[in-house]
């Protein structure tokens, strides 16, 4: 599986109330939380993101408060996966746990510009740069990780566990 | 078996002899928490697995505590959920209204977590029971979700980081000084997945507050978890308040550290993190003319009676600086009603503050409290990021009870030195 998609670039350490500002924290929903994805980083960002856009940020991608609304407001707006050079904790367990695709690689993070088309194969973790004609290798998802996106995320596989 | 106090508490909870730092471990948890803003998605993906029932009664926690008393009809919607949820189930503890604190502060108060626990908690300070000398991690909902379900939650065990924090702390250096210290040292990504132990000839000068403060900010250097030794302060803090068989762990003398850092804790000035991360911090004397328009006492971080405690013996009898807006927020109805008895109270309200009952209020920005564009507040909270209190183009600064008080006083950012 591969995604393709325009590049939007951030800087180090974006934190959750960047990605989803808590005043918004009053829903669940996925396009309503989309439209202020982003807002207190780039206030025109939920009208530039297009179905597909990849995010791309520097290091401690996602740190600060626990709340999943981060990656559903990602999902919600579409946006296919996301590239760092490394990700907050709770950000990178919610991300698997949801079966939002993130990857890690120090080079793509440093090279990709702002517009970039980029190419990102899910199960090799590499990632082409189409308009630079460049190729990164993102670090390979650990095989935990790997089954549980398999399974369809982490209640997927509590539902089979529970036989519900 | 060289392990550390987080390792042995995993490997017990795994039903393990041992553990290592890499290994993924599915253990069995004894409290799982959510709050208003988390709780209604792990109730939503409960639901839509079909699940029928808790996997305990009495070891699920829901505090309604971030918008709540609800703060609009949204938020009302949202703790309804959870209000309907926590009856249909028959949760004993589900935290609200009257008797709503924030959930960091009410779950040790109440004797909810105790030493030896394994907590996860759908909210990233979490990480707060640390103190206690138990393993608590923050997750997201999801996580949340299953282990309301299966009493489960899988961990990869983290590398740890040993502190050791020398010397004895000045008169006015509390728990906020030292993890902001710390964290200004190591970065917000400083501690990234791995946990944080503290050990050293400091600690026993440290209040329990001041260790929930410090295990409180773990999150805040990236951190999977914070963790103290539990010591005598910690039987006493214990003893009679938790209700179930407290497990007191040690690390071997010979555990495995991946770092060790020291701080020398005698020779701190109070600290003070700029704009917009809480590392960016600097000492109080290189602060600089800094005029603020809010200050803000309360939060899990520093809402404790002794917060509330150091500031009013700091204001008692003097005045608040014209410019300044205080408010201050007691974290639990036990707290408020210590300070009410004690004349807490009415010392802030003399100096004009706004007191509040507990709620995290703005601390996210949430209400009672949002700052207007070009503002500056300086708050005991744990969080100054671009919008986290209300505008982008806020400023919020962090620091403890002590420099607030000050500042509060003087109208710019200050030492307690100046004004005590
Ligand atoms: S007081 Fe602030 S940091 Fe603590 S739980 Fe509430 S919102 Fe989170």
């Amino acid at each position: 599986m591969a995604f393709k998609g325009k590049a939007h670039t951030f800087g180090d350490d974006i934190d959750t109330d960047a990605i989803i500002p808590a005043r918004y924290l009053v829903s669940t929903d996925p396009k309503e939380l989309a439209k202020h994805l982003m807002e207190d980083a780039d206030p025109e960002f939920p009208q530039k993101v297009r179905a597909g856009d990849i995010i791309v940020a520097r290091k401690n991608f996602g740190c600060g408060s626990s709340r999943e609304h981060a990656p559903i407001a990602i999902k919600g707006a579409g946006v296919s996966c996301v590239i760092a050079k490394s990700y907050a904790r709770i950000f990178y367990r919610n991300s698997f746990n949801m079966g939002l695709p993130i990857f890690e690689s120090d080079e793509a993070a440093e090279k990709i510009e702002q517009g970039d088309k980029l190419e990102v194969d899910m199960d090799s973790g590499l990632i082409k740069n189409l308009t630079k004609g460049e190729e990164y290798q993102a670090s390979a998802i650990p095989p935990f990780m790997q089954d549980l996106i398999k399974t369809g995320g982490l209640m997927a596989a509590v539902k089979k566990k529970i036989g519900a | 078996m060289e392990m550390t106090i987080t390792e042995k508490i995993l490997a017990s909870h795994a039903g393990a002899e041992q553990v290592k730092p890499g290994e993924l471990v599915n253990c069995k948890v004894d409290i799982a928490l959510a709050n208003d803003i988390t709780a209604p998605i792990s109730v939503k993906e409960f639901n839509r697995v079909g699940a029928k029932k808790v996997f305990d009664k009495e070891r699920v926690v829901l505090v309604m505590d971030h918008f709540a008393p609800a703060k609009d009809i949204a938020s009302a919607n949202q703790i309804k959920v959870v209000r309907d949820f926590a009856k249909d189930q028959g949760i004993i503890n589900f935290w609200a209204d009257g008797r709503m604190g924030v959930e960091h502060a009410i779950l040790p108060e109440q004797g909810l977590v105790g030493p030896g626990d394994l907590v996860i908690g759908a909210d990233s300070h979490t990480c707060t029971y640390g103190a206690l000398g138990a393993f608590a991690a923050g997750v997201g909902s999801n996580d949340l979700a299953a282990a309301m379900i299966t009493g489960e939650a899988w961990y990869k065990v983290p590398e740890t980081i040993l502190f050791e924090l020398k010397g004895k702390p000045g008169k006015w250096i509390s728990g906020k000084d030292i993890i902001l210290n710390i964290i200004g040292k190591i970065g917000v990504d400083g501690a990234l997945y791995k946990s944080m132990e503290y050990k050293g000839d400091a600690i026993e000068h440290l209040s329990m507050d001041d260790r929930f403060t410090i295990a409180n900010m773990a999150v805040e250097a990236g951190a999977k978890n914070g963790i103290f030794h539990p010591d005598g302060k910690t039987r006493e803090y214990v003893e009679g308040r938790f209700k179930r068989e407290a497990k007191y762990y040690e690390s071997d003398v010979d555990a495995k550290y991946c770092e060790r850092i020291e701080v020398n804790v005698g020779e701190l000035e109070p600290q003070v993190a700029f704009p917009h991360l809480p590392s960016n911090v600097k000492g109080i004397s290189e602060v600089g003319d800094i005029m603020v328009d809010q200050v803000v006492v309360g939060s899990c971080t520093n809402g404790r009676y002794s917060d509330l405690e150091t500031v009013a013996n700091l204001i008692k009898g003097k005045k608040m600086a014209s410019n300044i807006r205080l408010i201050v927020i007691p974290a639990t109805p036990a707290i408020q009603r210590e300070a009410m008895s004690n004349g807490l109270i009415d010392i802030f309200m003399d100096a004009g503050a706004v007191v509040s009952t507990p709620t995290c209020g703005p601390c996210l920005g949430g209400y009672m409290g949002i700052l207007a564009d070009g503002e500056k507040a300086l708050t005991t909270t744990n969080r100054n990021f671009v919008g986290r209190m209300g505008s982008r183009k806020s400023e919020i600064y962090l620091a403890s009870p002590a420099v607030a008080a000050a500042t509060a006083i003087t109208g710019k950012i200050s030492s307690p030195e100046e004004v005590a």
